[in-house]
Formats: structure tokens, C-alpha cells, sequence
């Protein structure tokens, strides 16, 4: 697992993906971090960590698109799979890497909060909430795209197809807001929403429920992520 | 060393491997021959744990391939059919990396340089992969499944892409690895198998049609007389000649000629040398002899002629079945 993680991590900087993901995800960064706090005179930590969050949708599955699509159109899976590592290991060597560049990424760009704090009043407990939960999402996205990676040969159709599925995810909570009057659908709706999850987080509540939920759907994706490995050495 | 019981493979109704069964002692080297899908590769991915079988058991050193796949992988050294490297690492990086995948304990630096002189890769070590040609791409294919020092060496048709010098070249590492590993590989070339197996495995349809010595084989499915000749003189005549030497039973012109030679066929009963009679009647009539040569004692033909009878085989038993329905 831990050759894999290696082996990942230096194929983002072997590649191009590694950079065009840094470069994508922390000036994107940068340009809302100006946007939420130094344009609008604001300390408010929240904004900055919901755009952020939508951005993520578009911007992680450049790093897990090539994950497991790559290695079947090359042909390498079968070293990996005929090698003395279990699909378990091969799964989570994978996602620790792309876990790796995001969580990097991200923490890299909350430092700017420190040189805030010099100038305004930061809630730096609000900020740590917004943190983890981003974190948290960022698992379940990660795993949303490997779990595409491994069901095509084509890096496009992985990318587009996470991108998909996160929006559904993200977007869900708003379609709630369209049904007012049956309130056990939109209970529901709520209840699967990353966004309306997230909302509670950035708050400053502490939502243990929430934490669960980002972490189960994170465990949901890479068990199916497995099976599909598991599955295809039966076809 | 390798035991292969009963192994079936099905896709839906198809079988790619049908009842397959062999076993392979430690240190020998064997072929596995076939036609194109024929199951030569599906039985490799068995072996190996990439597919799991629909029935049947794989056993490994007597380790189950199903039961106890990280142990058993440990011993096997796979050179799949396209060699599975990374275009974008040099061939160190890639080596080491396959080193740290397979958890390989002895001294790095040294096994690995060893292994890249074997397969002659020390001087395009530093080299992207792909930058280099087919050639070597395969041969760091071989040089990946070496890692490790494995048992077992499975290859699947190791020589395709290289040029004749290549050839000879991977025949005679894989010869070298028989003293230590046990080592399988797969092909369509029989000349390949003859020049490196001690023992075939024919596989045809998912079945196997054959699992012999390579001297054994070639001995055990001579049949009878059978010659090419060429002779001069008219051929009607020559034809009708020889079919009256007895004990030919077939005198069959090839439609090869030049000025006025004809070549046949000529197919005799077994146990019956027809060479003294031909030329008798031959000098008699005055036909100049111009060239005789036996034919279809080579390996191609006698892989030809044995999936001929196999398929042969299954389609009798199909119209029998027929006929009883």
C-alpha cells in the first residue's frame, strides 16, 4: 500500500495533474480568500469555505480521474492486481495520495486566515469547524471519484462522471426548498445534501451526525470501489 | 510445484477453459501452445490471480490461489501479455517501485542491477520508458516479474515485438531461469517452445489436446510414410505410377513445377518405406528424381494435424448428438 501511495504521489508531479491541481485549487483559493474578506471587509471565515466547497466539486476529480481508469487503459492493472497487495490496500494506497494533495492543499489555504488575524478579529473555532468539515467532504469526493475511476477506461467520462454525481450531492438540499408542503420528502433530501450538511458545520455546531454521514458516504464508495475490483476478477 | 485441477472458466455460455488440468514440477519449463483464443491466456490469468476460475482449484507451492492469494502471489513473477509499465517513470524508478510493491527484502541496489544486466536494460536504466522501443519496453516486462527472486516465472508470450537477435536472446535467459525458477510461458510459435520447453501443454478451445515431452510429442504423433518428391516427367503419368506402388495410398500433386517437374505428395501406409520402390520405378520409366523430403514431422504440422483431430473430435461428437436428439 504504502509502494502505491509513493508511486501516486509522484506521478501527480511526474505529470502534469499534480500542478495543474495546485496551481487550480490554491489561486482559486486565493481569489475568493480576497473576494470573501479583504472585498467585502469581512473576518467572516464561512463564506470563504463554501465556495470553496463548490469549487472542490469541479477541481478534485482532476486527481482522482486518472486513478484507476489510467491503469486499466495501459494495461498496468494486472501487475497491481497479480502483485502480493490486497484490492483493499490498492484502494487506499490511491486514495491516501489524492487525499494527500487536497488536505495540502487546503490547509495551505486557510494559513491565509493567519495574516488575516493580524488586521481583524478571526473566530478561529468557527474557522476549525469549517476546516474539518471541508476535510470530511473532501474524503467523500475523493472516494466518489475513484469509485468512477474504476468503472472506465476514459479519464474525461471518469472526471465528468464524479463531477456529476457530486453536483447531485451538493445540489440536492436545493430541490428540497422547491417541495414546501411534503416535509418527510424533504426531510430526506436534507438528510442525503452535503450542502445542507455543511451548513450546520459552518456555524460553529459541532454536528457528530454530520461527521458520520461524511465519513459513511466516504466508506460507501471505496467499499463499492473494491467490489468492482473484487467483481471484475469474476468476469 | 503448479497444480492446476479441473479449472473452467466461463463467459455466459462460452467456456474459455473447459476441464483443465496439469501439473508442473519445480525447475521445469514448459510451454503452453495454442491458437490464437484458445485459452492460453485466461489459464495464465488463473495461475496468476488476476481472473478467478468458475470452478476448479489453483494450487501455488500447495498454496490456494483463492484461498490464500497474497501468499501465493508472493511466489509468481507475472510478464503479462502487453508488459505492464509505466510510460512516464525511467526504468529504475520503475523497478524500484515494483520492488517496494512486492515487498522484496534482498539488497536492492544489487538484485535490481542484476536483473536489468540479465535483460541487457543496464544502459537505458535512467531512460522514460516511453521513449524506448517495443523491444525494450518487453523486456523490462521480463525484468519487472524477475523482481523478487519468485519461484515461479509466468510469461505470456514473452518474445512478441522483438526482433530475431532479441529472440534468441530472451530464449536463452528464459533457459537460464529454468535452472532456478520454475518457469511457463505461452506462445503461438512453436519453434519457441521446441527451442526452450522440456514439456508442451496444447491448449485448443479450452481444452487441453495434449501434455507431452517435446521429444515425445514430435515421436508419438508420426504417422506412417509421407514424402514431398519432385519429378520430372509427365504427370498423369507419373501419378498414375506411383499410386501403383504398393501400399501408397495417396499420390497427391502439390501444383508446384518447374520446366517439366511435377511435385507430390505421396502418403504411404505406416511401417511401409516407399523411398526404394519410387526410385526403382522412377529409373525404370526414366523419370529423373529431383528431390525428396519428408514432411510433417515438424512441430507445425504436428500442431496443425492435432487441432485438426481435436476439432475434428468435438465435431463428430456434435453431429452424434445431433442424430440422437
Amino acid at each position: 500500500m504504502f509502494a502505491l501511495y509513493k508511486k501516486e504521489m509522484r506521478s501527480y508531479f511526474t505529470g502534469t495533474i499534480g500542478y495543474v491541481f495546485l496551481v487550480l485549487y490554491l489561486a482559486l483559493g486565493g481569489a475568493v480568500f480576497c473576494y470573501t474578506t479583504l472585498y467585502s471587509m469581512s473576518s467572516d471565515v464561512t463564506p470563504f469555505y463554501t465556495y470553496m466547497l463548490i469549487a472542490s466539486g469541479v477541481i478534485l476529480p482532476l486527481l482522482t480521474m486518472k486513478s484507476f481508469s489510467e491503469e486499466r487503459k495501459i494495461k498496468t492493472e494486472q501487475l497491481l492486481m497479480t502483485a502480493p497487495i490486497s484490492i483493499k490496500g490498492m484502494v487506499f494506497g490511491k486514495f491516501l495520495a489524492a487525499y494527500t494533495m487536497f488536505a495540502g492543499a487546503m490547509i495551505f489555504n486557510s494559513l491565509y486566515f493567519i495574516v488575516l488575524n493580524y488586521y481583524a478579529v478571526v473566530k478561529f473555532w468557527i474557522l476549525f469547524g469549517n476546516l474539518i468539515s471541508i476535510l470530511l467532504v473532501g474524503m467523500a469526493f475523493i472516494s466518489i471519484g475513484l469509485f468512477v475511476s474504476s468503472l472506465t477506461e476514459n479519464q474525461l467520462a471518469a472526471a465528468v462522471g464524479t463531477i456529476a454525481i457530486i453536483f447531485f450531492f451538493l445540489m440536492i438540499g436545493l430541490l428540497s426548498s422547491l417541495l414546501p408542503s411534503n416535509y418527510f420528502l424533504r426531510y430526506i433530501l436534507n438528510f442525503i445534501s452535503i450542502f445542507t450538511r455543511f451548513q450546520g458545520f459552518v456555524n460553529g455546531s459541532f454536528d457528530i451526525a454530520s461527521i458520520v454521514y461524511y465519513l459513511s458516504v466516504s466508506g460507501v464508495f471505496l467499499y463499492l470501489t473494491i467490489r468492482v475490483y473484487d467483481r471484475r476478477r469474476y468476469e | 510445484m503448479i497444480k492446476a485441477e479441473n479449472l473452467v472458466k466461463r463467459y455466459g455460455t462460452n467456456y474459455a477453459l473447459n476441464d483443465v488440468s496439469f501439473t508442473i514440477e519445480e525447475g521445469e519449463i514448459v510451454g503452453l501452445l495454442g491458437p490464437n483464443g484458445a485459452g492460453k491466456s485466461t489459464a495464465m490469468n488463473i495461475l496468476t490471480g488476476y481472473l478467478s476460475c468458475t470452478s476448479g482449484k489453483a494450487t501455488i507451492d500447495g498454496i490456494d490461489m483463492l484461498e490464500n492469494p497474497l501468499e501465493a502471489k508472493k511466489l509468481i513473477g507475472f510478464l503479462p501479455e502487453q508488459p505492464p509499465v509505466y510510460p512516464d517513470m525511467t526504468v529504475i524508478e520503475y523497478m524500484n517501485f515494483i520492488y517496494e510493491l512486492k515487498g522484496c527484502t534482498l539488497e536492492r541496489e544489487r538484485h535490481i542491477d542484476e536483473i536489468l544486466a540479465s535483460v541487457k536494460l543496464l544502459d537505458v536504466k535512467n531512460r522514460l520508458i516511453k521513449n524506448l522501443s517495443k523491444g525494450y519496453k518487453q523486456r523490462v516486462g521480463i525484468a519487472q516479474a524477475l523482481v523478487g527472486d519468485p519461484k515461479v516465472v509466468i510469461f505470456d508470450e514473452p518474445t512478441v515485438g522483438l526482433d530475431p537477435k532479441q529472440i534468441l536472446e530472451v530464449r536463452n535467459l528464459i533457459r537460464s531461469l529454468g535452472k532456478k525458477h520454475t518457469v511457463i510461458l505461452s506462445t503461438h510459435i512453436l519453434a519457441e517452445v521446441q527451442a526452450v520447453c522440456e514439456r508442451i501443454i496444447i491448449i485448443n478451445k479450452g481444452r487441453i489436446i495434449a501434455n507431452e515431452k517435446t521429444e515425445d510429442l514430435t515421436k508419438t504423433i508420426e504417422e506412417g510414410f509421407r514424402y514431398k518428391v519432385k519429378i520430372s516427367g509427365p504427370q498423369a503419368e507419373v501419378t498414375d505410377g506411383l499410386k501403383s506402388i504398393r501400399g501408397v495410398k495417396t499420390v497427391t500433386p502439390t501444383g508446384e513445377r518447374d520446366a517439366d517437374s511435377y511435385a507430390y505428395v505421396i502418403e504411404a501406409d505406416r511401417g511401409i518405406d516407399a523411398r526404394k520402390p519410387i526410385f526403382s520405378l522412377c529409373s525404370s520409366k526414366n523419370w529423373p528424381i529431383l528431390g525428396m523430403n519428408p514432411v510433417g514431422t515438424d512441430l507445425e504440422s504436428i500442431f496443425i494435424r492435432l487441432v485438426d483431430r481435436a476439432n475434428g473430435e468435438t465435431v463428430t461428437k456434435d453431429s452424434k448428438r445431433r442424430k440422437a436428439h
